[in-house]
């Protein structure tokens, strides 16, 4: 065709089809992003938009956990299992006791056990509102991360009445729990209890059918079953890829034979079904909350912490007055049990999934090991799996489901 | 040796009677003591048997028992879906050359984890594709949760390299 100089134009196609020079490029994201939850950093490899490859860089957390537990007594470990998932401490403290139990082999009296479970599931609550909280608020959805957090801050009130302290509770013992939970913690519990099921139906009406917020999970970071299994994924991320595998159920520990519950589960594996599970598990958690309320109160006063001899701490008027007792309670201030030599592993459900314990003792007061199995640092492993040839802007919805926290994947 | 009741121990009994060091269930823990040059012969075997099928490497850990010969015990903890049974697998490695297969060719879960291991005991698994330091720098010097790393030692922190 010629142009209007009579000089023929250069055909357009070629300038289509002729491939365009583009180059991977690599960012670094981290380690001090607002949205990787502690410090974590991601060497992403991208073309265009589109994730390539990731490399996960851990560590900026670590403190030396194990290396700690094995310097102190056995007691001295516990407020360091405080520190590893500080969005859920008791799931930890209750974690690191029962495996001590296990080894020592000490059965703990019936009214602590279920004050243990209630804890642990109030622990629980404000986990998952933490995630599906900051999950809304890294998609830009500022009002419902103010529920959850409202709603986390109500469970917190309540872990001030029951254990003092809001956040690093340090509440669980080796053989008990610190105290007797106050007579005002069962009213104040279904106060807030009513309150925060309040705030779950308000968030739920914000977002779980909210067109952006779907849009930006449904489909995203899928992991199978079978790919789970293979990365020992556990938790929430497992039952969303449809095994319904809860230690609660598998291996029950504490009271949680006992109690009426159900274990969600989803059918892809994808941030959404992530997201409804978390939000089912927190409704089951209430449930199992009541519950417990109900049986402390028809079991009645009754001890919280176990007689036996190499764990028990003498009542303080005993002290004061005879020998033998303050002995005793120097020696277990100051050197605490003598856990008998051998090993032990004990699993338990946190809300990340299976948290478990590792401990190895040679009969001395101090642990020879005290292994703990993170399931955040398990759990993150999968990630460059879930994205690559996936969106920039899927990373994040996908890390905030798989709900990574520093302290417990770093230790 | 007894399987203490346990068919994952019975079964490794049967299939590797040289192999296999020693056994307990102490609190009930099914546990297997392995010769570190076949354990990944015996964690196939633990993975692909239909009856026992532990479809998941759950925890890999290590224990410095210092003074002791040989030194370092690598401790598996595996867990069946399916049958909901666990067993402990543990294999020890001379101080001398730390070094056992890895389990990466089996489970992928077993990648971070070997890593660890390295990062934090020093001990070397052949056949890892990536065997680098996950929760320290690449400057630091020495495993810190050797027993004989002192608690209290402090390194240097290695400058942004290029």
């Amino acid at each position: 065709m010629a142009g209007l100089s009579g000089r023929r134009e250069e055909p357009l196609e070629d300038d289509f089809e002729r491939d365009l020079h583009t180059e991977h490029q690599i960012l670094n994201m981290g380690p001090s992003h607002p949205a990787t939850h502690g410090t974590v950093k991601f060497l992403i490899e991208l073309d265009g938009e589109t994730i390539v490859d990731l490399d996960i860089q851990v560590g900026y957390l670590h403190r030396g956990f194990e290396k700690e537990c094995e310097a102190g007594t056995w007691y001295q470990a516990i407020p360091y299992t405080d520190r590893l998932n500080y969005n859920s401490a008791i799931l930890a403290n209750v974690g690191f006791c029962l495996a001590v139990e296990k080894l020592l082999g000490l059965e703990t009296p019936e009214r602590c056990q279920w004050q243990r479970v209630l804890a642990s599931e109030l622990s629980r609550l404000a986990d998952h509102l933490t995630r599906c909280g900051a999950a809304c608020l890294e998609l830009q959805a500022m009002t419902p991360f103010l529920y959850g957090i409202e709603a986390r801050e109500l469970t917190w009130d309540l872990m001030e009445i029951l254990c003092g302290a809001r956040v690093t509770s340090n509440y669980v013992r080796i053989g008990g729990v610190k105290h007797e939970m106050p007579a005002s913690f069962p009213a104040a519990c279904r106060t807030n209890i009513a309150r925060i099921r309040a705030l779950l139906r308000d968030f739920d009406e914000v977002v779980t059918s909210n067109r952006i917020f779907v849009d930006r999970l449904k489909g995203t970071g899928v992991i199978s079953r079978e790919d789970c299994l293979r990365y020992a994924v556990t938790g929430p991320i497992l039952r969303s890829a449809g095994e319904p595998l809860d230690v609660r159920k598998a291996e029950p520990y504490l009271t949680y034979a006992e109690l009426d519950f159900d274990v969600p589960i989803g059918e892809v594996g994808d941030n959404y079904d992530r997201y409804l599970v978390c939000v089912e598990e927190m409704q089951q958690s209430l449930r199992i909350v009541e519950q417990c309320l109900a049986r402390l109160e028809k079991l009645g006063p009754g001890p919280v912490n176990s007689f036996d001899p190499r764990v028990r701490w003498p009542a303080k008027g005993r002290v004061f007055n005879q020998m033998e007792e303050l002995i005793q309670q120097f020696k277990s201030v100051t050197e605490g049990p003598r856990v008998p030599a051998g090993e032990a592993y004990l699993a338990t459900e946190s809300a990340n999934g299976e948290l478990g314990f590792y401990l190895v003792s040679d009969g001395s007061a101090v642990p020879v090991k005290v292994r703990c199995r993170p399931p955040s640092f398990i759990n993150l492993r999968p990630m460059p799996m879930m994205l690559r040839g996936a969106m920039l802007a899927d990373l994040i919805p996908t890390f905030d489901f798989i709900n990574m926290v520093g302290g417990e994947c770093d230790r | 040796m007894e399987d203490h009741g346990s068919p994952a121990l019975r079964a490794l009994l049967t299939s590797f009677p040289d192999a296999i060091f020693g056994t307990h269930a102490h609190r009930g823990d099914a546990t297997a003591l392995v010769d570190a040059d076949r354990v990944d012969q015996v964690l196939r075997r633990l993975r692909d048997d239909p009856e026992l099928a532990f479809e998941m490497l759950t925890d890999l850990t290590c224990v410095d028992y210092l003074g002791e010969e040989p030194r370092f015990e690598v401790v598996y903890h595996l867990y069946s879906v399916a049958k909901n049974h666990r067993v402990r697998v543990k294999a020890r490695v001379a101080e001398a050359s730390p070094e056992l297969p890895s389990a990466v060719p089996l489970w992928a879960s077993a990648d971070w984890m070997e890593r660890e291991v390295w990062d934090l005991y020093g001990v070397r698994f052949r056949g890892h594709p990536d065997l680098r330091r996950i929760l320290l720098y690449d400057g630091f010097e020495g495993h810190p949760l050797r027993k004989d790393y002192p608690k209290e030692k402090r390194q240097p922190l290695v400058g942004p390299r290029n």
